[in-house]
C-alpha cells in the first residue's frame, strides 16, 4: 500500500491512465490546431474534437451539438449564469440559487447582484437538501435563471433536479444544473430533464484539468451571450483555440465513465460504508447531509471536540480536505455545512472523505485505524473534551472570542 | 498549509498537555477563544510562595499552529514571574514557530491566555 | 490522406516540444493533487505551478506575482479588455486594426456596451499609421491595445515607442504578444507596458495555457469568478500539466532564441527571394517582421486552393483566410493595409520554427512551383 492514501476524489481525481495514453499522441505528433482549415493536421485534430463532444454527450443523454467546451466547470458555471442572466435580461433581472452551491455559481451570481441584478439564495434543509415548495415559491415573474447543482462537492447530497426542471420549464425560467460532481457518479438523461444549462468538468471525472463544457439544450433552444470572443469558435459562443489533447482526454474519460459506472458504484460504495461503519466506531461523531439521497463516493463526518485541521495534520497519511478554513483570511468555517444548520463547532471539526476508481478495502482499513488513533490522542488535548467529560454543557459556558 | 519544523516539533510532541485540579494552591486558569472560532486554548499556570510560575499546562482545540503556540508558552512562562510572563509577545511566538501570516491569530491567541491566567491568578489570590 | 511530412503553420501552433513533454508527464499521472488542496498532493501542485510562473515571468522581465495564468492567449485578451472596463468609467478605448478577432471582438463587445472604440488604421508595410494613432490618443482613451507582431505579416510594432506615448496620456496599454513571444526579445519592464498577453502552444508549450501579465499596479476585474485562484482574477481549478509545460516551453524558447532567429531569417529570405522571382507579391517585405515568418500571394492563384494543392503534396502552411479568423474570407489584415481584395483572396503564409530545416524549405519551393503551373494553368483555362 502506498502512502499518502488518496481520498480526496472530489477535490481532483486522477487521470485514468487509459485517458493518459488516449492523450498523448495529441502531444506528439498530432499536434495540429483544430481550426486550422488549410491542412491535414488541423481536420486531423477537428475529427478528434468532434469524436470527443459525441463521446461527452452520450454520457449525459445530450446531442454532441448541444456541447460547447470551456476550460473547466467554473468557466462553464460563469457562461451559464452571466450568459443567460444576460441574454434574457428583458424577461427579467432576478436570478435564484442555493446557498450550498459552489463559489463559481455563488460568485458569479454576486458579480450579476453587483451588475444590478437581483439574487435569492436558498436554504437548504438540515440534510443539505432543498425544499421544492421554497424553491417553486422563491421563482418568481421576473426570474430569469435558476442554478442548483446536482450533487454537492462537500456533502455529496444530490438535489431533485427533475422536479425542480419541471417546475422551471412551467414558470419559463432558464435551469442550469452544476453537474461537475455528477458525472459518471450518477446516471444523467437530459432527454428527460428539464435541464437547459449543464456545467461538466473532465478533472473529476479521471479526465485531464483545463477542460470542461456547457451543455446548451438546442429544443427548447436556449441561448447565451459569450462571455470570451473572438474567432468564433464553439458557434460563437465560446471563442479560443482548443486544446485537443485535453478534450481528447475528456472524451475518453466520458466514455470510460458510461461504460463502468455500473460496476464502479456498488464497488466504491461498499467501500464508503465500510469506512462509514469504522468511523461510526468512535465517539461523538456526526455524518454530515443525508445518507440516502447521496452519492456514493462521499463521506463528511464531524468529529466533535477536534478541530478540522488540526485532525488533518494528524493523519497527514491520509489526504483528504476539511470543513475549517483556518487557513484561509477568513477564520469562517464551511458556509455549507453551516447552511445545514451545523453548528460552528462542528462545522470546523469536519472531514470530507471521498473515495474513487483507485481506492481499496486495505486503505479503508488503514483510513480507520489512523482516525481512531489520532482523534483519540487530539480529544486528549482538547479542553472542549475534557469539558464534556466532566458533563459541562458547551452551550452554557461565556466564550471569550476575540 | 506548510508547517515550519518548529510547529510540527511541538504539534507531534506537545509539551506540559493535561490539566492540574482547579483547587490545588497557586493554580490559576485562562480560557479564551471559542468554539465558533475553531480554537480555544486552556492555559494553567502554577505560582509558588515566590511569586514564579514553577509549572504550566495547556489544553487546546484548534489547528496545529494553535497547539504549536500553546505548547511553546506553556514553556516560556515557567520559571518567569508574573509580570515577566506578561511580556511575552504574540510577536515573539509568531517568530519563534515561523507562523505565516494566517496563522497570527494562533500566537495572539497564545498571548491572550497568558493574560487571562494571569488575570486569574491575582482575582483568586490577591482580590484584584 | 497521405501522411502531413512538412509543417510550415508554426504561427497556427506548434509541435509540442518534446522536453515540454516529458516535463508534463508526471502531472498527467501520479502528481494529479489539485493546488488548492491542503494536502500533500496538492502541495506538490503548487510549487509546480510557482515555479511555472516563476518561469513564464522570467522570460519577460516581469516579477511572478505579475502573471496571471489563462486557457489561453483568447482568455488573456478578453480578461485584460474587459477586465480593465469593469474597473473604469466607460470611456474610450483604442485598439489597432490589424489585431486578432480575440482583441478586435472584445473591443466591439465594450463598443456595444457604452464604449468608444477607435480602430487604428495600418499602413501599407503592416504598421500602425502613426498619425491615426497620436490621433486617437488625443481623444484620451482609457485603454489601448497594440499587437506586438501579427500573426499573419509577421510585421513588428514599435512597442515601447507607441507605449511611451500611450502612457504619456494616461493610457493602460496591453499588447498581445502570442506571436512575438519566443521570436523576439520581450522585456515588460523595459517596454513600459501595462500588460501582455502570451501563450503557450505558439512556443513549442501545449494548447490550453496562457497568461495576462499585468502590472501589479493596476486592477482588473476578473473574466470567470468563484474559487480565488490567480489572486481572484481567474477561477478554476489550475492546468497544472498545460502550466508546466508553459513554464519549461517559455525557458527553452528563450534559451535558443537567438540562435534560431538567425537562422530562421535565413531561411524565410531565402524563400522571399525564390517566391518573388516565380512572380508572388510579398506583404510588407521591407518591414521589420519575425523571423520565421513570410506572407504572400501569387496574383490570379486563390490561396485556399493552393493551401490545399500543397497539403495534398504534404506541406502544411495557412491560407490568408485560415489564418485569419474561424470565419471565410478575405484577411482584415491586408485589407487594412490597402491590398486589393483579389490579391488578398490568394495570401499564403509560410510560417517555421526550430524543427524547420533548410531541406524542407528547398522541398516546398518544389511544390510551390509544382502547385502554381497546375493551379495557374487551371485559372487560366477557367478564365477564359
Amino acid at each position: 500500500m502506498k502512502l499518502p492514501i488518496y481520498l480526496d476524489y472530489s477535490a481532483t481525481t486522477p487521470v485514468d491512465p487509459r485517458v493518459a495514453q488516449a492523450m498523448i499522441p495529441w502531444l506528439a505528433e498530432k499536434f495540429g490546431n483544430p481550426a486550422s482549415r488549410s491542412h491535414a493536421f488541423g481536420w486531423e485534430a477537428d475529427a478528434a474534437v468532434e469524436a470527443a463532444r459525441e463521446n461527452v454527450a452520450a454520457l449525459i443523454g445530450a446531442e454532441a451539438r448541444e456541447i460547447v467546451w470551456t476550460s473547466g466547470a467554473t468557466e462553464s458555471d460563469n457562461l451559464a449564469i452571466k450568459g443567460a442572466a444576460h441574454f434574457y435580461q428583458d424577461k427579467g433581472r432576478h436570478i435564484v440559487t442555493v446557498k450550498t452551491e459552489h463559489k463559481a455559481v455563488l460568485d458569479t451570481v454576486r458579480e450579476l447582484e453587483r451588475e444590478g441584478f437581483e439574487a435569492t439564495y436558498l436554504d437548504v434543509r438540515e440534510n443539505g437538501i432543498v425544499d421544492l415548495d421554497v424553491f417553486r415559491a422563491a421563482l418568481k415573474p421576473g426570474t430569469s435563471v435558476a442554478s442548483v447543482m446536482l450533487v454537492n462537492n462537500e456533502i455529496g447530497v444530490i438535489q431533485p433536479v427533475a422536479e425542480m426542471g419541471a417546475i422551471c420549464r412551467e414558470k419559463g425560467v432558464i435551469f442550469h444544473v452544476d453537474a461537475a460532481q455528477a458525472t459518471g457518479k450518477i446516471g444523467i438523461d437530459l432527454k428527460n430533464l428539464s435541464v437547459d444549462l449543464m456545467s461538466l468538468s473532465a478533472h473529476k471525472t479521471y479526465g485531464p484539468k483545463g477542460i470542461g463544457a456547457l451543455y446548451v439544450r438546442r429544443k427548447p433552444r436556449v441561448r447565451l451571450e459569450a462571455q470570451m470572443h473572438g474567432g468564433g469558435h464553439e458557434r460563437g459562443m465560446r471563442s479560443g483555440t482548443l486544446a485537443t489533447h485535453q478534450i481528447v482526454g475528456m472524451g475518453e474519460a466520458f466514455r470510460l465513465a458510461r461504460e463502468e459506472m455500473a460496476t464502479e458504484t456498488p464497488r466504491v460504495r461498499a467501500l464508503r460504508d465500510r469506512l462509514l461503519a469504522g468511523i461510526q466506531g468512535i465517539d461523538a461523531t456526526y455524518v454530515n447531509g443525508d445518507m440516502e439521497q447521496r452519492v456514493a463516493h462521499n463521506l463528511n463526518v464531524s468529529f466533535a471536540y477536534v478541530e478540522g485541521e488540526s485532525l488533518m495534520m494528524a493523519i497527514k497519511d491520509i489526504a483528504v480536505s476539511s470543513g475549517s478554513a483556518c487557513t484561509s483570511a477568513s477564520l469562517e468555517p464551511s458556509y455549507v455545512l453551516r447552511a445545514l444548520g451545523r453548528d460552528d463547532e462542528l462545522a470546523h471539526s469536519s472531514i470530507r472523505f471521498t473515495l474513487g476508481r483507485f481506492s481499496t478495502e486495505e486503505e479503508i482499513d488503514y483510513a480507520v485505524q489512523l482516525l481512531r488513533a489520532k482523534v483519540g490522542k487530539l480529544r486528549e488535548l482538547s479542553p472542549l473534551w475534557e469539558m464534556v467529560q466532566e458533563g459541562i454543557d458547551l452551550n452554557t459556558v461565556r466564550w471569550v472570542a476575540r | 498549509m506548510t508547517y515550519s519544523s518548529k510547529v510540527l516539533d511541538h504539534y507531534e510532541n506537545p509539551r506540559n498537555v493535561g490539566s492540574f485540579a482547579q483547587d490545588e494552591e497557586g493554580v490559576a486558569t485562562g480560557m479564551v477563544g471559542a468554539p465558533a472560532c475553531g480554537d480555544v486554548m486552556k492555559l494553567q499556570i502554577k505560582v509558588g510562595k515566590d511569586g514564579v510560575i514553577e509549572d504550566a499546562r495547556f489544553k487546546t482545540y484548534g489547528c496545529g499552529s494553535a497547539i504549536a503556540s500553546s505548547s511553546l508558552v506553556t514553556e516560556w512562562v515557567k520559571g518567569k514571574t508574573l509580570d515577566e510572563a506578561l511580556t511575552i509577545k504574540n510577536a515573539q511566538i509568531a517568530e519563534e514557530l515561523a507562523l505565516p501570516p494566517v496563522k497570527i491569530h494562533c500566537s495572539v491567541l497564545a498571548e491572550d491566555a497568558i493574560r487571562a491566567a494571569v488575570a486569574d491568578y491575582k482575582k483568586k489570590y490577591t482580590g484584584e | 490522406m497521405p501522411a502531413p511530412a512538412v509543417y510550415l503553420d508554426w504561427n497556427a501552433t506548434t509541435p509540442l516540444d518534446a522536453a515540454v513533454r516529458e516535463a508534463m508527464l508526471p502531472w498527467l499521472s501520479e502528481r494529479f493533487g489539485n493546488a488548492s488542496s491542503n494536502h500533500a498532493f496538492g502541495r506538490y501542485a503548487r510549487a509546480a505551478l510557482y515555479e511555472a510562473r516563476s518561469r513564464v515571468a522570467a522570460a519577460v522581465g516581469a516579477h511572478p506575482t505579475e502573471v496571471i495564468f489563462t486557457s489561453g492567449g483568447s482568455e488573456a485578451n478578453n480578461l485584460f479588455l474587459k477586465g480593465a472596463a469593469v474597473c473604469l468609467p466607460p470611456g474610450r478605448l483604442a485598439v489597432s486594426a490589424i489585431e486578432h478577432p480575440c482583441v478586435l471582438e472584445p473591443a466591439r463587445q465594450l463598443a456595444r456596451q457604452g464604449w468608444t472604440l477607435t480602430e487604428i488604421g495600418a499602413r501599407a508595410d503592416g504598421t500602425i499609421d502613426p498619425e491615426h494613432f497620436r490621433a486617437a490618443l488625443a481623444a484620451r482613451p482609457a485603454i489601448v491595445s497594440v499587437m506586438a507582431a501579427n500573426n499573419e505579416t509577421g510585421v513588428l510594432q514599435a512597442l515601447a515607442a507607441l507605449a511611451a506615448e500611450a502612457r504619456a496620456v494616461g493610457a493602460w496599454f496591453h499588447s498581445d504578444a502570442v506571436q512575438a513571444f519566443g521570436k523576439v526579445a520581450l522585456d515588460f519592464r523595459a517596454l513600459g507596458l501595462s500588460a501582455l498577453t502570451l501563450s503557450a502552444h505558439k512556443i513549442g508549450g501545449p494548447l490550453g495555457a496562457g497568461a495576462l501579465v499585468l502590472d501589479k499596479r493596476l486592477e482588473l476585474a476578473p473574466l470567470i469568478a468563484g474559487g480565488g485562484q490567480e489572486r481572484g482574477l481567474r477561477a478554476g481549478t489550475e492546468n497544472i500539466a498545460a502550466l508546466v509545460g508553459f513554464g519549461v516551453a517559455a525557458e527553452r524558447a528563450m534559451q535558443r532564441r537567438e540562435k534560431d532567429a538567425a537562422r530562421l531569417t535565413a531561411l524565410r529570405d531565402g524563400l522571399q527571394a525564390r517566391v518573388t522571382a516565380l512572380g508572388a507579391t510579398v506583404f510588407a517585405p521591407e518591414s521589420a517582421r519575425l523571423p520565421n515568418t513570410l506572407y504572400f500571394a501569387f496574383p490570379g492563384i486563390n490561396g485556399d486552393a493552393l493551401a490545399g494543392r500543397l497539403d495534398a503534396m504534404g506541406f502544411a502552411c495557412g491560407s490568408g483566410s485560415a489564418c485569419s479568423s474561424a470565419r471565410s474570407g478575405a484577411s482584415h489584415v491586408l485589407a487594412a493595409m490597402g491590398v486589393a481584395p483579389d490579391l488578398a483572396r490568394g495570401a499564403l503564409r509560410v510560417s517555421t520554427g526550430y524543427g524547420t530545416c533548410a531541406e524542407d524549405i528547398a522541398a516546398f519551393v518544389g511544390a510551390l512551383m509544382n502547385s502554381i503551373a497546375e493551379l495557374g494553368s487551371l485559372t487560366a483555362v477557367s478564365a477564359r
